[in-house]
């Protein structure tokens, strides 16, 4: 069984995250470029099954040159190999392009079972496993609070508006997890020698026989909202009660 | 004035969701729209009328042959049947899990431009545009396609649903690719709070942070809610210590909110969860601590306990009403 896991670098969300104005790109250089959290989840639910199995889990990432020490901390946790496409054509991808190069480095590599993370932190489209499903014609089951994987199938559990629904679908699929899912175990000293001497393959976008998308989409206008500022800060001394109240009232909200 | 395919999404009993009204607003800024609806025989009657209910003037049935259970892939192929029935300028459908992914595989089939969570649309010379709220409401971004359609996905609650009774011009699509993938095993149901606001379209949001200690504490939040209207918001240190359910979560990795009241109590107001409710018009925040960063961004800010204070606000409101 191979299990092949997505994961992205993004802007860390704890710094203040830009778009570069005049392309309407995020600002890949600040804050510092970090794996996405649920990238990181993503991993760990591979590496829970591996754990009690002889599947290999192999991370996959489209992404800059940058994009190199994050596989290397992956490869610490405990993943077996990483695959990096890295090509200058795909500066500026949009979806529809990152879901193209995916699926082809996907087809190239081989899988039993893809699982992604259900929104990065940046682009937050929550629909590229499914493009990915849909280029390479297999099952997705996204949105995964809890997952089981077998040898066969896998199955999961989304929360859709008041239901809970378990769901099943039959190997090779792709699935996303949610933040529900556990996070990720820390890298020990031991992993981070091993990393070394893992396998890190790079691939232009000719090795994997990608063919980008003909249509895209294009960003014509970007604006920065204003900075918003504190207004009254009051500490309570026992009317506080009463003077929200009362701003509540001149504000017409009560 | 081109045609633009509107997607109505069903819920796993097959009834259309209620944001088909915001799909049709939306899309009559764009054009002429159709509704499409995956259903089962026996609901085709049902669905017909609520999405006339809710002003679509066309609609396209496809009719599901399996259980129905698990709808996506019926919806997808009911999407690329009708895709190829009106040869719209713009396809839109709700950016909700599930139907943002029937969007976004119709894209890869049509091989057709993909913009999600748009805020709103309009037109420019003809082609569509969307724009988004980005990065917590940060920055606005339109964006379109270079060439063809653009399929765009709508965030929940961007505009009123526009709801205008009319008489149908109701048609069938044939020949529907078989559909069924996944399966579903089980289902369990989850207590959902039907009184009060839904929080996504909601005016007034109460959120409760870590802050509020335990799951009675967090009834707090509830209690406000309640006494303004409001529905009930959370962080997501409250959803993972178990205070509140998960479909609450306020921020980067939960909804995002714009509502013209936003109530934080006990939350820290991390960058996360100001990403989730920063663009909301007016905010009030109560925490212990006069470094919160939620302080920073507050109209009202107070420093002091919630366990005092929001007692007394309910109490006072109560009194003045
Ligand atoms: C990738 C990523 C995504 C994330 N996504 C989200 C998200 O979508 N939404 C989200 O909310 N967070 C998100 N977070 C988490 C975020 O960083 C914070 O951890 C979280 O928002 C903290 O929640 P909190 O403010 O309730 O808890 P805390 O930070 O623990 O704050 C509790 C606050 O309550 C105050 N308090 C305590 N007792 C009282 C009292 N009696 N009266 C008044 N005040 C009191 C304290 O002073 C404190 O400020 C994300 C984090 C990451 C890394």
């Amino acid at each position: 069984m191979r299990i092949l896991v997505l994961i992205k670098q993004v802007p860390d969300t704890w710094g203040d995250r830009r778009l570069d104005p005049a392309s309407g790109r995020i600002d890949r250089h600040e804050p510092e470029p970090v794996i996405d959290e649920i990238g990181e989840r993503a991993v760990e639910v591979a590496l829970r099954y591996r754990d009690g199995s002889e599947a290999e889990v192999v991370v996959l990432t489209m992404g800059p040159e940058s994009a190199t020490d994050m596989l290397r901390r992956v490869l610490a946790m405990g993943v077996d190999r990483a695959i990096h496409v890295v090509d200058p054509a795909l500066e500026g991808a949009d979806m529809m392009t990152t879901a193209t190069v995916l699926a082809a480095a996907i087809r190239h590599a081989g899988f039993d079972v893809v699982v992604a993370g259900n929104e990065s932190s940046d682009g937050r489209g929550g629909v590229l496993p499914a493009m990915v499903a849909e280029h390479l014609g297999v099952h997705h089951l996204t949105g995964l609070d809890e997952v089981v994987i077998d040898e066969e199938s896998v199955r999961g559990v989304r929360v859709v508006g008041s239901e809970r629904v378990t769901v099943r679908a039959a190997l090779p699929a792709i699935i996303s997890v949610t933040e529900r899912s556990p996070e990720a175990r820390i890298a020990g000293f031991r992993g981070i020698m091993q990393a070394k001497k893992k396998p890190l393959e790079r691939f232009s976008l000719a090795d994997i026989s990608a063919e980008l998308p003909a249509r895209r989409s294009i960003v014509t206008t970007v604006e920065q909202a204003p900075i918003r500022t504190a207004g009254t800060t009051i500490v309570d001394s026992g009317d506080a009660a009463v003077q929200l109240a009362d701003f509540l009232t001149s504000q017409r909200l009560v | 004035m081109g045609t633009v395919l509107v997607l109505a999404s069903t819920d796993r009993k097959g009834r259309i969701r209620e944001s088909v009204g915001t799909l049709l607003s939306m899309a009559r800024r764009l054009g002429d729209p159709v509704t499409v609806v995956a259903a089962r025989a026996d609901e085709v009657d049902d669905a017909v009328e609520t999405v006339t209910a809710a002003g679509a003037s066309k609609v396209l049935i496809a009719e599901i042959t399996g259980t129905g259970e698990w709808r996506e892939n019926a919806e997808l192929e009911a999407a690329t049947a009708a895709y190829a029935a009106v040869n719209p300028i713009a396809v839109l459908a709700i950016n909700a899990v599930g139907a943002r992914e029937v969007a976004a595989r119709l894209a890869v089939r049509i091989g057709a431009a993909l913009a999600t969570d748009a805020v709103a649309v309009r037109t420019v010379d003809g082609a569509p545009l969307a724009e988004h709220s980005v990065l917590g409401g940060s920055f606005t971004v339109e964006s379109r396609a270079d060439a063809g359609p653009l399929v765009v996905t709508i965030r929940e609650g961007a505009a009123a649903a526009a709801g205008d009774a009319t008489t149908p011009e109701v048609s069938r699509l044939d020949n529907l690719a078989d559909a069924e993938a996944v399966t579903v095993e089980s289902v369990e149901e989850i207590e959902a709070n039907e009184e009060r606001p839904d929080l996504r379209t909601a005016q007034r949001v109460v959120s409760g942070g870590r802050g509020l200690g335990s799951a009675e504490g967090f009834e707090l939040a509830g209690r406000l809610a309640d006494a303004l209207g409001a529905a009930v918001g959370a962080s997501r240190a409250a959803v993972d210590a178990g205070y509140a359910s998960q479909s609450l979560q306020v921020g980067q990795t939960g909804v995002t909110v714009a509502p013209q009241l936003y109530v934080a109590l006990g939350i820290s107001g991390a960058i996360q969860h100001r990403a989730g409710m920063q663009t909301s018009k007016v905010i009030v925040a109560i925490n212990k601590d006069s470094k919160a960063p939620i302080l920073e961004i507050a109209d009202f800010g107070i420093v002091g306990d919630v366990f005092t204070i929001v007692p007394q606000l309910i109490d006072e409101l109560d009194r003045r009403r």
